[in-house]
């Protein structure tokens, strides 16, 4: 699914944000990738749907080899993957469904097609009441159900999921964890990036930390993973 | 197709303000593009009204048969600079000379014999019209044998041609220089709606948007944005000219392919610096 192998990351100024990562994400898997901010949870993710490119080692994700990946097919990547942020990433003058449509008529999917998908996620992520709102009526934790929904619309294989509780009140985070893992029980793998610790311990998910760059910690210390 | 247009037409709805402000700047700039443009092409018709008079006359000797006139007309008007040649007789070089010299009318009143002698006026074809051929034409017509004399203002057609010369010159520089300074407040303004919308094009490229479909709505509403700041260029030279028209008679709009040139020319630029801006912006997200 997603496997990085030696990889090291260096930012033009010399930073090096990720040492030596090696990791492997399995099929269906949920894992929380924690460390502090700076510690390159972000980088990973980043090197995943490939807006940055490894230094050094290989990061592939579904087959596709993201070194070698031509500039052109990264838009293909992306719609296999749901990429979630912590401020949304919503367009504000977009009604909750329009957001959610936006992923699938980019991908040129075909008008009559798009209408049901759209219910079905947002019906999924428990917005069915609100598909008509713009963002700035809705909650925090509603902004972010539209996020999910739209990361779901595409079927991804997983779901990353940046900092998704970052901005949110502990009612809202638990709301949203849960669809997570509602939505990680369906058979999308998941790998969410935080520093609640609190959420992280709460369950028996695989987790792997980060500091300064490099793993210092994975629960399944194999690589191979699973709960 | 039909999705890029809807998207092309809610940037218009999402940042009216924004919209509103590219479509006048681009009017503006190219309705002073219009302006110069106008100023030339009246400067160039009125040199051109000048140039009309540019001719050569040639005097006849007293007492040339009318038979070898009218061979030698024959000859001249086959001349490849010529456009027509017209006879003038005696009686009528002094009924003209009447008209056009009010002032000597009594002189031409006292005169027992007519002074004047009849002439040739050789008309040249507008491509002609300078000082070189002119020079040409007359030197051949002074080859006639019942020519007296041949005369066509040297000095004068001269400074015609530089005067042309100038304006041509001026103009084109001028000209440019606008054009330029047009394609810069363009390229900037557009650039400002691009970058106004990097949230959104950032978006669009995590949902898996290939370049191509972000940038296309981008175009279509830079072209538009041109064609509609194009039109009212038009619109507002227009008025310019209807608000000098009472003061300077005879100044010429437009043609409406020339109107369309510009139209044409704002939708190209509209296009072009969309192009450019999101080009370059795409490289950097």
């Amino acid at each position: 699914m997603i496997r990085f192998s030696h990889v090291f990351k260096a930012y033009p100024r010399g930073t090096l944000a990720l040492r030596d990562v090696t990791f492997h994400i399995a099929k269906g898997e949920f894992a929380f990738l924690v460390g502090h901010s700076g510690a390159g949870k972000s980088t990973v993710l980043r090197l995943i749907y490939g807006q940055d490119l490894p230094s050094e080692g290989e990061v592939k994700v579904s087959g596709f080899d993201t070194r070698r990946i031509p500039a052109r097919e990264i838009p293909r990547l992306r719609r296999r993957l749901g990429i979630v942020f912590q401020d949304f990433g919503l367009l504000e003058h977009r009604t909750a469904e329009e957001n959610v449509a936006f992923a699938l008529e980019v991908t040129g999917a075909r008008r009559s097609t798009i209408g049901p998908k759209v219910t079905r996620v947002l019906t999924q992520v428990g917005l069915a009441g609100k598909t008509s709102a713009y963002p700035p009526e809705l909650s925090g934790g509603e902004q972010q159900r539209v996020a999910i929904a739209r990361a779901l619309v595409n079927d991804p294989f997983v779901l990353l999921a940046d900092e998704p509780t970052g901005n949110l009140d502990e009612r809202a985070t638990r709301g949203i964890f849960q669809l997570l893992r509602d939505i990680n029980a369906s058979g999308t793998a998941v790998l969410m990036a935080t520093h609640d610790l609190d959420l992280v311990r709460s369950v028996q998910y695989r987790s792997i930390e980060l500091e300064h760059g490099a793993i210092v910690f994975d629960s399944a210390a194999d690589g191979n993973g699973g709960p | 197709m039909s999705l890029v247009m809807r998207e092309a037409l809610l940037g218009f709805r999402r940042a009216p303000v924004l919209s509103a402000l590219s479509v006048t700047t681009i009017a503006f700039a190219l309705f002073v593009v219009g302006l110069f443009s106008l100023v030339a092409l009246n400067l160039q018709a009125a040199l051109d009204r000048v140039g009309e008079r540019v001719e050569v006359v040639m005097y006849l000797r007293r007492g040339t048969p009318v038979e070898a006139t009218m061979l030698a007309m024959d000859d001249i008007q086959r001349f490849p600079e010529v456009a027509r040649v017209e006879f003038v007789t005696e009686e009528e070089a002094l009924l003209r000379a009447r008209e056009e010299l009010t002032e000597f009318r009594d002189i031409f009143d006292e005169f027992h014999d007519n002074p004047l002698p009849a002439s040739l006026q050789v008309h040249l074809l507008p491509e002609h019209r300078n000082a070189t051929t002119v020079a040409v034409v007359a030197d051949r017509l002074r080859g006639f044998r019942f020519a007296e004399d041949v005369r066509y203002g040297g000095d004068w057609v001269e400074n015609l041609d530089r005067l042309r010369g100038i304006a041509g010159g001026v103009g084109l520089l001028v000209g440019l220089a606008f054009a330029m300074t047009a394609v810069i407040i363009i390229g900037t303004t557009i650039r400002m709606t691009v970058l106004q919308r990097n949230r959104e094009i950032q978006i669009m490229r995590l949902v898996g948007a290939t370049d191509g479909f972000i940038r296309l709505p981008f175009l279509l509403e830079g072209a538009l944005k041109g064609a509609l700041g194009g039109l009212a260029a038009v619109g507002l030279n227009y008025a310019a000219l209807m608000a000098v028209s009472r003061v300077l008679a005879d100044s010429r709009f437009f043609t409406l392919l020339e109107a369309g040139a510009i139209v044409l020319f704002g939708t190209a630029l509209g296009f072009l610096a969309s192009a450019v801006a999101v080009r370059r912006h795409l490289r950097r997200v």
